[in-house]
């Protein structure tokens, strides 16, 4: 394979179950070497996908190449060079983290010594050496996880297939696991991550995909997206309304859309792409144009925000939020 | 890290001649694939047994149960009394502990396909087949142990084989390859089913009668004419039968068809259990992708 040759490329899938579409029209190509976020809410088809992708799952209509392997065609091609970790972790939970290992490595096809030697190696790299010969279903969740991206790695695959890898992790196993996927990105693997949270793709993925309703709807880097999102909002509060003007003047230097104004509570606000550099810039700014700032306030887009702007409809299963986050400015 | 596993296909493109490892060779390297895989399998569920040492007690003593409760409370209320009895009911009491491993079996493979680890075997560059050739694999030999068990238990209480060692190999090979049969059913159970919770809600209600309907305990010539007609039918029979002629036990008797032709139905039995279940446990298992 080329480097040119796209990792991972998805051509019209489609995917019904009973009446319910679950891809309608799925568009995907992950270039060699980088990572891609499939962001969205749960039933979005961002589990169908990579099932599909991974071979698990028979599709209605489309085209789908792994590695350049067509995944119908080829599938035991495709299984050669991949790698799958789950939202549930995929291991034996009667035999210890050691034997899992080494039941996967020889099922790769490895003699036994290797085998043995390759689930050492991982059980140090992944932290469990101490809980090599505790059985995988006495292991906490963040360790179970750990040892299902482990099993993913017996060979290095040239794609990793991640399926929201992180939920229901604490930030300590998550951070790890993040720093696992980097180092393998590093080494030259292809990854494409779901996920529902828009700080793991922003985190890992080079370019994001945003699936709803089984398509993607929007596709960009992460600062493309939020962007387009309408990035982070600055809000400030003069003093004086006579100075709104000049305060608006201000601040359009630092904004990346826009600046909205409202008289009444005597509010500026508009969208920032790196949201403590221009809140730094424009209060030094404001503060140099001796403009009396009364309240400063930055707040992000959520998700459901996100998915308002891409969509125009809040995803299903997501609470409306009303409430701003990290509001300094009543709005 | 250390060092970095690569698989073949890494190295070759998929435009070049080599294809992956997995997919490469002939018919032959294939089937030589397919078995070492299912010798893995077969190594990951004995594996299971080892670490959950209570099941093993489970395992040895209810066939032990089956010769002495059977054995001992039914052999002193039947005509053919003590020993006689015990000799008569040994061969029912390997086939019918064959027959419960089925529930084994079942539970076995709902517990594989309900959990997560389904996903990653299928997602692997093995064989597929090796999930039901592991599971095979680890129930016939888990058969061996409890026949050995039988066989010690059943001389201790006065059952011998009277035709030689070369038949009474032959009686257990035919009550082995009903095992295997009945590894195909319980396969498939174990696909149909839900849960691995509901297999012994199914397996048991199916088993009980099962063997209770069959000359395991009683003569098929001694029950009323429809049941014995029934009895001597059940696929169990045939099996039994063949393995009390080939021991040397009592019993062979019984002058309907299925009593005279009881060799060959023990084997035409296990092959036409097989032939059905199958491929219907192959459609099933190919349906995990839908």
């Amino acid at each position: 394979m080329t480097t040119d040759t796209p990792a991972v490329v998805a051509e019209g899938l489609h995917k019904r179950y009973g009446t319910t579409r679950a891809l309608d029209g799925f568009d995907l190509t992950v270039p060699a070497g980088t990572v891609c976020g499939l962001l969205g809410p749960n039933g979005a088809g961002k589990t169908t996908a990579v099932r599909i992708l991974s071979t698990l799952l028979r599709f209605d209509a489309g085209r789908a190449r792994v590695a350049g392997y067509d995944v119908t065609r080829q599938p035991e091609q495709v299984r050669g060079v991949i790698g799958l970790t789950g939202q549930y972790a995929a291991v034996d939970e009667v035999l210890s983290g050691r034997q899992n290992l080494i039941l996967f490595g020889r099922l790769h096809h490895l003699p036994v010594r290797a085998a043995r030697r390759r689930a050492d190696e991982l059980l140090a790299q992944f932290g469990l050496t101490d809980a090599a010969g505790k059985s995988a279903g006495e292991y906490s969740g963040g360790m179970r996880r750990r040892l299902d991206l482990a099993a993913s790695l017996i060979m290095t695959p040239r794609v990793l297939f991640l399926d929201e890898p992180t939920t229901g992790l604490d930030p300590r196993s998550r951070n790890q696991l993040w720093t696992a996927v980097r180092r393998l990105v590093a080494d030259g693997t292809t990854v494409l991550l779901s996920t529902q949270y828009l700080e793991e793709a922003d985190q890992l993925a080079d370019r994001i995909l945003v699936v709803d309703a089984g398509r993607v709807v929007a596709e960009g880097t992460s600062a493309e997206l939020k962007a387009r999102i309408g990035a982070d909002r600055i809000e400030v509060v003069v003093r004086d309304a006579a100075e709104l003007g000049a305060a608006a003047a201000v601040v359009e230097r630092f904004a990346a859309g826009p600046v909205e104004v409202d008289v009444e509570i005597r509010q500026l606000g508009a969208p920032v792409v790196e949201r403590v550099a221009a809140l730094g810039d424009i209060m030094r700014a404001l503060s140099d144009a001796a403009i009396a700032v009364e309240d400063v306030g930055l707040r992000r887009p959520t998700l459901d925000e996100a998915f308002l702007h891409l969509t125009g409809q809040r995803p299903a299963g997501v609470p409306s939020a009303d409430q701003p986050a990290g509001a300094g400015v009543a709005a | 890290m250390t060092s970095t596993l690569r698989s073949p296909s890494r190295m070759s493109g998929a435009d070049s001649a080599v294809r992956p490892d997995s997919a490469s060779g002939g018919a032959l390297a294939r089937f030589r694939r397919a078995l070492a895989d299912g010798w893995v399998m077969t190594g990951r569920n004995m594996s299971h047994v080892i670490r959950s040492p209570e099941e093993i007690v489970i395992y040895f003593s209810l066939p032990i149960m089956f010769v002495l409760v059977f054995g001992y409370v039914f052999g002193s209320g039947m005509a053919v009394s003590g020993s006689g009895y015990r000799e008569y009911l040994l061969p029912g009491v390997f086939v019918m502990t064959m027959l419960y491993g089925l529930g084994a079996t079942a539970s076995g493979i709902a517990m594989d396909v309900s959990r997560g680890v389904v996903d990653r075997f299928r997602s692997m560059p093995m064989a597929r087949s090796a999930l039901v050739v592991g599971r095979t694999g680890a129930d016939l030999l888990r058969a061996l142990l409890e026949m050995a068990t039988l066989v010690v238990c059943g001389l201790l209480v006065g059952w011998q084989w009277r035709n030689g060692l070369g038949s009474a190999l032959g009686a257990v090979g035919l009550i082995l390859l009903l095992r295997i049969a009945l590894t195909w059913v319980g396969i498939f159970l174990g696909l149909v089913v839900p849960n691995p919770d509901t297999v012994g809600v199914i397996v048991f209600p199916l088993a009980f009668p099962l063997s209770a309907l069959s000359n395991v305990f009683v003569s098929p010539d001694l029950m009323p004419q429809w049941l014995g007609t029934i009895a001597a039918w059940n696929p169990l029979s045939a099996t039994v039968a063949a393995a009390r002629e080939l021991f040397g036990n009592p019993g062979t008797g019984g002058d309907s068809w299925p009593a005279e032709h009881s060799l060959v139905l023990a084997i035409a039995w296990p092959v036409l259990l097989i032939a059905v279940f199958a491929p219907l446990a192959v459609r099933r298992y190919q349906r995990l992708s839908r």
